[in-house]
């Protein structure tokens, strides 16, 4: 990300950001309520339009690039074919409800990759034994509990063999006790695979155990960046000590 | 007053035999039509750029916002001045008329569908479009396979009253001269004064059909709710 800006309207999110996250890495995002974690995600998912600045995947403008001394958008193409390469899992699931859980899966790899209903629906299975739901296959996400659904979000995201992946505090929205085996699920992933990821959460545990660096924003910046160790158990920052003392 | 009850039963079955030929094929025919042009309308309402969206809105309201009697009169005027009857010469006045009929209900009726699915269409939540977006699915798989389905569930017991709304238009079709069973209950009463009668029979024919349909979208409006 380099000079990145966010605007809503004369709300400035995001000013001047910028930081780089290295192929295969896995970088938590921290801080307060506002501070602009999910903007960040957003942008890069291209849910939100960038106001000011470039966003980079593997060199590749993803939205607006540098020509000569002018910002310039990309057509919609262009923008596609980067964006193949980013998935997401979000905080309400997002499941596509009149699909069954195989159809969710298989929508974007038939449709976007591709791939042949068979092949993607071999797929599906072997995600969905990933995730520890192969008997809710042609199950609706709206038989399934929060958890379920949240595990199913994820093979959906995986189907499509991202490079990075987005998750925007993806247990928020669950009971406390479904929590764990969705955990459990992206800790598997962090292991298994090397996908960057990029992600929200409070779930500090969590984040130390999968990510290897933590940055702390405040305000749309950030104001420290540590190993995951460092960071949770000896902040250097004090609004870093703060909200930490604040979560725990 | 008097209730010729023979006379009432001999008329059901010319009436039963025009509802069948003109307002059952005219709002059958008219409300899928009205049905796949009014989601076109919808869909044109988000997808197409500025000015053209902008003209299409104005030209909905305007269709909605005028009678439907006189939208018949004028597709009539329109197609006799363009020669129409002489251009088909084979084609028999009802045929054309009802032609005329089924593309004036359609039109008419797309418009208030088309404010039918755009209402389901916003009640969709912005994370399917997002999560859609985060999957890069096409725009046009987006709608036929996300959006689409989910918001036809929304709207089929508002379609579905509308097209009860078409039916009970049908004997405008008179205007425009069509024989459908309204039209042919004035014209077998007519010949004796016994008007009553025949009104009857064509209303309880009416009600006979359409009670049962409002029923039937009831049921399948429940049986919707996810
Ligand atoms: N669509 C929007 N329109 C206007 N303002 C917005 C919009 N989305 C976010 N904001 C504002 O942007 C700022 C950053 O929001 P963001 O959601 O990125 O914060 P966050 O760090 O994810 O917070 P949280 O921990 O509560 O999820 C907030 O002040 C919020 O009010
Ligand atoms: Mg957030």
């Amino acid at each position: 990300m380099e000079d990145v800006a966010k605007r809503f309207g004369k709300n400035t999110v995001l000013d001047g950001l910028n930081f780089t996250v290295e192929r295969g890495e896995r970088v938590t995002l921290i801080g307060p309520s506002g501070s602009g974690k999910t903007t960040i995600l957003r942008l890069l998912m291209t849910l939100e339009e960038l106001s000011g600045g470039y966003i980079y995947v593997d060199g590749d403008p993803l939205t607006y690039a540098k020509r000569g001394n002018r910002r310039v958008k990309l057509p919609n193409k262009e923008v596609t074919r980067i964006r193949k390469r980013i998935g997401m899992v979000f905080q309400q699931f997002n499941l596509f409800p009149n699909m069954t859980v195989c159809e969710n899966i298989i929508e974007a790899p038939v449709h976007v990759l591709g791939q042949s209903k068979e092949e993607a629906r071999a797929k599906a299975v072997d995600l969905l034994d990933q995730v520890g739901l192969r008997d809710k296959i042609d199950a609706h996400p709206s038989s399934l509990s929060g958890g379920q659904q949240q595990r199913v979000a994820i093979a959906r995201a995986l189907a499509m063999e991202p490079e990075i992946l987005l998750l925007d505090e993806v247990t928020s929205a669950l009971d406390p006790e479904l929590v764990g085996d969705v955990l459990e699920v992206l800790r598997e992933v962090a292991r298994e695979t090397d996908i960057t990821m990029l992600l929200v959460t409070h779930e500090m545990q969590f984040a130390q155990d999968v990510s290897h660096r933590v940055l702390m924003f405040d305000e749309g910046r950030v104001i420290e960046e540590a190993k995951p160790e460092v960071m949770f158990n000896n902040p250097e920052h004090e609004r870093t000590k703060q909200f930490l003392q604040a979560i725990l | 007053m008097e209730f010729d009850l023979e006379f009432a039963l001999e008329a059901v079955g010319p009436l039963l035999m025009a509802f069948l030929q003109v307002t059952l094929v005219v709002t059958v025919a008219g409300s899928v039509i009205a049905a796949l042009l009014g989601l076109i309308w919808a869909v044109g309402q988000r997808e197409l750029p500025t000015p053209i969206r902008m003209v299409l809105t104005w030209v909905l309201d305007v269709i909605r916002m005028t009678p439907l009697p006189l939208q018949l009169l004028f597709a009539v005027a329109i197609f006799i001045s363009f020669d129409g009857y002489r251009r088909f010469p084979e084609t028999d006045v009802e045929t054309i008329g009802m032609i005329l009929g089924v593309a004036v209900f359609s039109v008419h009726y797309s418009t208030y569908m088309a404010e039918s699915y755009r209402a389901g269409i916003e009640s969709i939540g912005r994370g399917q479009w997002e999560a859609a977006t985060a999957l890069s699915l096409p725009r046009i798989r987006v709608w036929r396979a996300v959006i689409i389905p989910q918001a036809l569930r929304a709207t089929l017991p508002s379609l579905g009253n509308w097209a009860i709304a078409m039916f009970k238009d049908t004997p405008f079709l008179l205007v425009i001269l069509v024989p459908e069973m309204v039209a042919k209950a004035k014209q077998l009463g007519g010949a004796s004064y016994q008007y009553t009668e025949v009104f009857t029979v064509a209303g309880l024919i009416f009600l006979a059909a359409s009670y049962p349909t409002a029923v039937l979208m009831r049921k399948l409006e429940k049986k919707l709710v996810y």
